[in-house]
């Protein structure tokens, strides 16, 4: 219950819906089982006494009560949906909120696959036990209590043969629902076995041909679709085994009831119209019951989305952004006195006590092997993580005393993996700069060696990329991404292996271009190609967080250092081509 | 709720998610007919069973209405014959012993002809699609192939499964229970099967309106969903960029429309069952009134006023039923068209009926005035003629669009040249064996595909028949061997394709590998050019040496130190072959490969 009351707020407010919603069922209960009393009246009262004149009360106050019903089950229904949606729209709202701002931590750890079944799957539900949970537990409640009242007024004897079924009843449903669920649960899970199967299949489809690999393929598929079809069946066999039963023991209370219901009838102690009234009291008493397992179920699965939900929703923030956003402009002063970075508690520091400063316009190269620390120098100027020890300064200010918004607004950042969004190209381009107008994006474009490109396309800067950017090669996207970061005009500009994809012609003149621009400003470039970086004012060479060698490419070249060594494995080449070419 | 945002946010429209539009197609005949044939295997064994429990089932459920008010209280109850009272338990009774066990069958035997046939389909689609060739999966993108692998074939599963046996049973139903009626009482039935007609007319025109409108709500929701997907997967550069704010509030309007919209939907179906109830109470009504008016007249007796009661409640079911699966045979028909779409295409690529089989060869490869064309307008190679020798190594140089892929791809026949021949050891690749051409040729990808499974698992999908100490010996030929004893499990390591426990020259060490256990005679290999740091790329390009030694192969290269090492240098602009030769050959000629090499390093000593 303390799962509930936690998201109380989200539902709190639209109790309205829920109160009319659970009153107007029970009136629909109530006028339902006043279906059986209108019949043993109109038998006992009308046909066997004679009493014709009554007719038409009867039918007219029978069409009362339907009209009554009718309107009830709407009500019951409508403002049971509202009352889920309404509340789903709030938690999605919050949710969306929660993960704009949850920190690199966070989704360094996460999946995107399990947020995404949280947030559908999961609200999802929620929202069902919201909207038909609550009515369908009081609908059990009242329609047991109601046609058994009425059962038990009409006469008790009979009564208690009708219910002498129940633990028969209680005891089917109750080995039913255990077992179904699990069983269902396989069904899920071997789906989505098979899923991941065809999946892998047509995303590695080249490998697939290339390899000659498609009847291997058909093999492997075969085992996941023959095991969905057996956790189906298993399901299904159990269906067979238990549905059939309950109906029989429902059955079994008819022949009973006919049996000591007549008797009853013959002896003149019970009304005909009273037993005819039972045969449609029993299914309305029997009926909720067999129900009864899959609302608890419902229920217990709620309580569990609803704690996967809360989960997410409160989880830490990691870093607080108190501080208000005041416009403040950012000059690119980037100073570091001896960081050190953990990612993980107890784990290795992935920064041990790195210093170094950079004044606008100076250019910093990081180079270093994978897992090194070159991107984690950056991501610290951002804030999306924050130095363990030591301080990270812009323009001597440290970065928490900067509005996250402030202070991201001025570091144009291309991550490694240049990640577009599914809209046109013109809004790519302007992701960090919404207002910016159609000039200054083909400006900018321009100097990311993207106009070309762009315009040869069929709809120009309004082309549509699809998911992930589909339909251009891995160069062309990275050029879009240098001129969604050029087009913030940064203070700061990082280039985290932004030109890797970029043939060695176009990565000149991208560099030649960003010189131009960034004379004044900071500029940080990570990359494994000696060539993207030789021309930075100072190169930190990094090996396993630290800074291992640090200085001008001339410099470092005759160091003797790991500098040197990547040099001579790059420019072995050079040599051997042009040595004797005398070029 | 945020209307008000709404209307001033400039940034509602920032995002574009291609939108499915809701429609109706209309009855096909043929398509039921060609969908209906994956029943004929089961025709003769798993349906007859269904269908006589159905029947059994039935039939019971019809007589005991009868049994109860015409015998029971009409002659029993009312003559006070305990005698016929006990008789009549016992066969109810009975009836409802043979109920339970046609149930029984009926349920399990439906699941059974309905997962076996969605099974059969299942796999039809996906062998089909094996077969197709590439122009195929070049014009989509891999998630609308799975939604129809997948969501498409499980949206039959209910016709299949319990659709076609309760429709069957629904309309004996409707019909038996009408008939006997009229037996009993012709002037009563008459008056109450008037709600037939307007219970069907409920069922199938308010159904398909709120069918629209919940189909509304499924493509808001999928809009919905594509962007929380993306946004979680663009989070970084939205952090990056401080686009928080402006992000939510194009969340807020798609959040808002998807309220609208399900709202519209909650409420039309609330509307549903009001309007059933109230059909079925007018129904009852005109039982009362007319029913009670015939009693008097002693032209119905008060058994068979029972025994109608009890039917009115029969009615509905069946007739809701036979609403919805109209609505199912709509939602099928246009699944199933999606299905037969994909099951229609025929590969572009088709092996000859007599094709040879290809046993031994050398890797001669030759192009003897090869034109391509993707689609007419764009030519991608222009009628040429070149030749690769066994054991060769052949670079193929040029800019994006060139030609370099598309000469890989007719090599492997993934596509068939428009105009001339590809031959290998003299034979047209038209003439010989698919497979058997193939199992000749690997290609190692830029884009390593690593699936769901241990490293073991992914290099022997080189050679699925290899044994462990192959595995590891190609691993150890390429240098992977190294990286992979480090991992916490060693070759039983579980990896996947998104998991980040290989890095990209990880990856690539094992597409060598992989390639190395198929053993093949040719080798096409396109270059990577992901970021990979020095250290890896000095272990690449030793396994690479090592993987090439003895066989043909085609590179499209992007580095110049694999360009120099090869035996031939092709160099392609716009489709045509502009110069050919060894490395030293073309520098010494001063073209445009010459010009190539020399200005990459000029630029770089001007910076």
């Amino acid at each position: 219950m303390d799962i509930f009351k936690k998201l109380k707020k989200y539902y709190w407010p639209y109790k309205r819906f829920l109160i009319l919603s659970l009153i107007s069922m029970l009136f629909v209960t109530v006028i339902t089982a006043a279906y059986p009393v209108v019949l043993q009246l109109t038998i006992d009262e009308v046909i066997y006494p004679g009493n014709f004149e009554l007719i038409p009360m009867i039918v007219i106050a029978f069409i009362l009560l339907m009209s009554i019903k009718a309107l009830t089950v709407f009500t019951q229904q409508y403002l049971g949906d509202l009352f889920g949606i309404s509340t789903v729209y709030n938690v999605r709202d919050d949710l969306y909120k929660k993960l704009q701002r949850l920190s690199f931590k966070y989704y360094d750890n996460a999946k995107t696959g399990d947020l995404m079944s949280r947030l559908t799957a999961d609200v999802e539900g929620f929202r069902f036990f919201l909207s038909f949970g609550f009515a369908e537990l009081l609908r059990v409640f009242s329609m047991v209590t109601v046609s058994l009242a009425v059962m038990l007024y009409y006469s008790v004897p009979l009564a208690l043969v009708t219910i002498a079924v129940m633990p028969f009843l209680a005891v089917s449903v109750y080995m039913f629902d255990k077992r179904v669920h699990p069983a269902f649960l396989g069904i899920r899970r071997s789906f989505g076995r098979m899923n991941t199967r065809v999946q892998e299949n047509i995303s590695g489809m080249n490998t697939v041909k290339s390899l000659s690999r498609e009847d291997f393929e058909i093999g492997r598929y075969e085992d996941k679709g023959e095991n969905y079809r057996e956790h189906y069946i298993k399901t299904a066999k159990i269906w067979a085994k238990y549905m059939p039963f309950m109906e029989f023991v429902g059955n079994v209370s008819v022949v009973a009831l006919l049996a000591y219901g007549g008797y009853l009838v013959m002896q003149g102690s019970l009304q005909p119209g009273e037993l005819a009234a039972f045969f449609s009291l029993v299914w309305m008493f029997l009926g909720p019951l067999m129900n009864f397992g899959f609302v608890v179920n419902m229920f217990s699965q709620a309580k569990a989305s609803g704690e996967r939900l809360l989960e997410v929703l409160e989880s830490d923030l990691e870093l607080d952004d108190r501080i208000e956003p005041k416009g403040e402009s950012v000059k690119g002063h980037v100073t570091f006195n001896d960081v050190t970075l953990t990612y993980v508690e107890d784990d290795d520091e992935a920064l041990k006590d790195i210093s170094f400063d950079a004044p606008p316009g100076k250019v910093v190269g990081l180079i270093g092997a994978t897992g090194s620390g070159k991107s984690s120098i950056t991501q610290l100027m951002t804030r999306f993580y924050q130095p363990d020890k030591g301080e990270v300064l812009i323009d001597g200010k440290p970065t928490a005393e900067y509005s996250l918004k402030d202070l991201r607004q001025h570091i144009g950042f291309v991550l490694q993996e240049p990640f577009l969004f599914s809209t046109t190209i013109k809004e790519n381009i302007s992701y960090g700069n919404p207002e910016a107008s159609m000039d200054d994006i083909i400006d900018a474009a321009k100097r990311a060696q993207a106009h070309d490109f762009i315009m040869d396309m069929p709809n120009g800067y309004d082309t549509l990329l699809g998911e992930r950017g589909m339909g251009l090669s891995g160069g062309q996207k990275q050029r879009i991404s240098i001129a969604r970061a050029l087009l913030i005009n940064p203070s700061i500009l990082v280039l985290d292996d932004a030109t890797s994809a970029v043939d060695m012609q176009t990565e000149f003149k991208i560099q030649s271009a960003l010189k131009e621009v960034m004379h004044d400003r900071t500029t940080f470039i990570i990359a494994h190609r000696i060539s993207s970086l030789k021309h930075a004012d100072e190169i930190l060479v990094l090996d396993d967080g630290e800074i291992v060698e640090r200085g001008k490419h001339d410099f470092l070249l005759q160091n003797n250092g790991p500098y040197q060594r990547i040099y001579d494995i790059q420019y072995q080449d050079k040599e051997a081509i042009l040595g004797k070419q005398h070029v | 709720m945020a209307t008000e945002t709404r209307k001033e946010s400039p940034h509602l429209k920032r995002f574009h998610y291609t939108q499915d539009v809701a429609v109706d197609k209309p009855f096909n005949w043929q398509q039921l007919v060609r969908l209906l044939e994956y029943l004929k295997p089961y025709a003769k064994t798993i349906l007859p069973i269904a269908i006589i429990a159905m029947l059994v089932s039935t039939v019971v459920r019809i007589v005991v209405p009868i049994l109860i008010g015409t015998v029971a209280f009409d002659m029993a109850i009312e003559n006070h014959d305990a005698n016929l009272l006990m008789q009549l338990i016992v066969g109810i009774a009975i009836l409802y012993g043979l109920s339970y066990i046609g149930n029984m069958v009926r349920i399990k035997y439906v699941n059974l002809l309905g997962q076996n046939v969605i099974y059969d389909l299942r796999k039809h689609l996906f062998s089909h699609v094996q077969r197709l060739s590439n122009r195929f999966f070049d014009n989509r993108s891999a998630g609308s192939i799975i939604v129809r692998i997948m969501n498409d074939i499980n949206s039959l599963q209910e016709l299949f499964t319990n659709g076609i046996i309760n429709l069957i049973m629904d309309v004996i139903t409707i019909t038996t229970i009408i008939i006997i009626l009229f037996v009993l009482s012709p002037e009563l039935a008459a008056a109450v099967v008037i709600i037939i007609p307007i219970m069907f007319y409920i069922s199938t025109r308010l159904r398909k309106n709120i069918r629209r409108s919940w189909q509304q709500v499924r493509i808001q929701q999928s809009r919905l969903n594509s962007h929380l997907n993306e946004s979680i997967q663009g989070i970084r550069i939205t952090q990056s960029f401080a686009q928080e704010k402006e992000n939510t509030e194009f969340f807020d309007g798609v959040n808002s429309d998807n309220y609208a919209n399900w709202k519209n939907a909650t409420r039309k179906s609330a509307m549903f069952r009001p309007f059933v109830e109230m059909s079925n109470a007018f129904g009852v009504a005109i039982l009362l009134a007319f029913g009670s008016f015939l009693i008097i007249n002693g032209n119905v007796t008060v058994g068979v006023f029972i025994t109608f009661a009890l039917f009115m409640n029969m009615f509905w079911e069946p007739i809701s039923r036979l609403g919805q699966m109209y609505n199912q045979l709509l939602m099928a028909m246009s699944a199933s068209e999606r299905i037969f779409e994909f099951l229609d295409e025929e590969p572009n690529v088709k092996e000859k009926e007599d094709a040879k089989s290809l046993d031994d060869i050398e890797g001669h490869i030759e192009f003897d005035q090869v034109q391509f064309a993707y689609d007419e307008e764009r030519i991608a190679l222009h009628e040429i003629s070149l030749e690769m020798k066994p054991g060769q190594s052949v670079a193929l140089v040029g800019h994006t669009g060139s030609g370099k892929t598309t000469i890989a791809n007719l090599i492997n026949r993934f596509y068939d040249p428009t105009k001339g021949a590809v031959k290998v050891d003299g034979h047209d690749l038209r003439d010989v064996k698919l497979d058997d051409l193939r199992q000749k040729i690997s290609v190692v990808l830029q884009d390593t595909f690593i699936f769901s499974g241990t490293i073991m698992e992914n290099i022997r999908f080189g050679r699925p028949d290899a044994t462990d100490e192959e595995v590891i010996e190609a691993a150890k030929v390429v240098g992977a061997d190294d990286f992979i004893q480090r991992l916490a499990e060693g070759y039983e390591t579980e990896v996947e394709e998104r998991g980040n426990i290989l890095s990209a020259g990880e990856r690539q060490l094992l597409s060598f590998a992989r390639a190395l256990l198929a053993d093949p005679k040719i080798i096409i290999l396109d270059e990577a050019t992901a970021s990979i740091d020095t250290e890896t790329e000095v272990k690449i390009q030793k396994a690479l040496k090592r993987l090439l030694s003895g066989r043909t192969s085609i590179i499209i290269a992007h580095r110049l130190s694999t360009i120099r090492d090869s035996d031939n240098i092709i160099v392609l602009e716009h489709g045509k072959i502009l110069e050919q030769g060894n490395h030293d050959e073309l520098m010494e000629k001063q073209g445009e490969y010459y010009g190539l090499v020399k200005s990459q390093f000029q630029m770089l000593d001007d910076l």
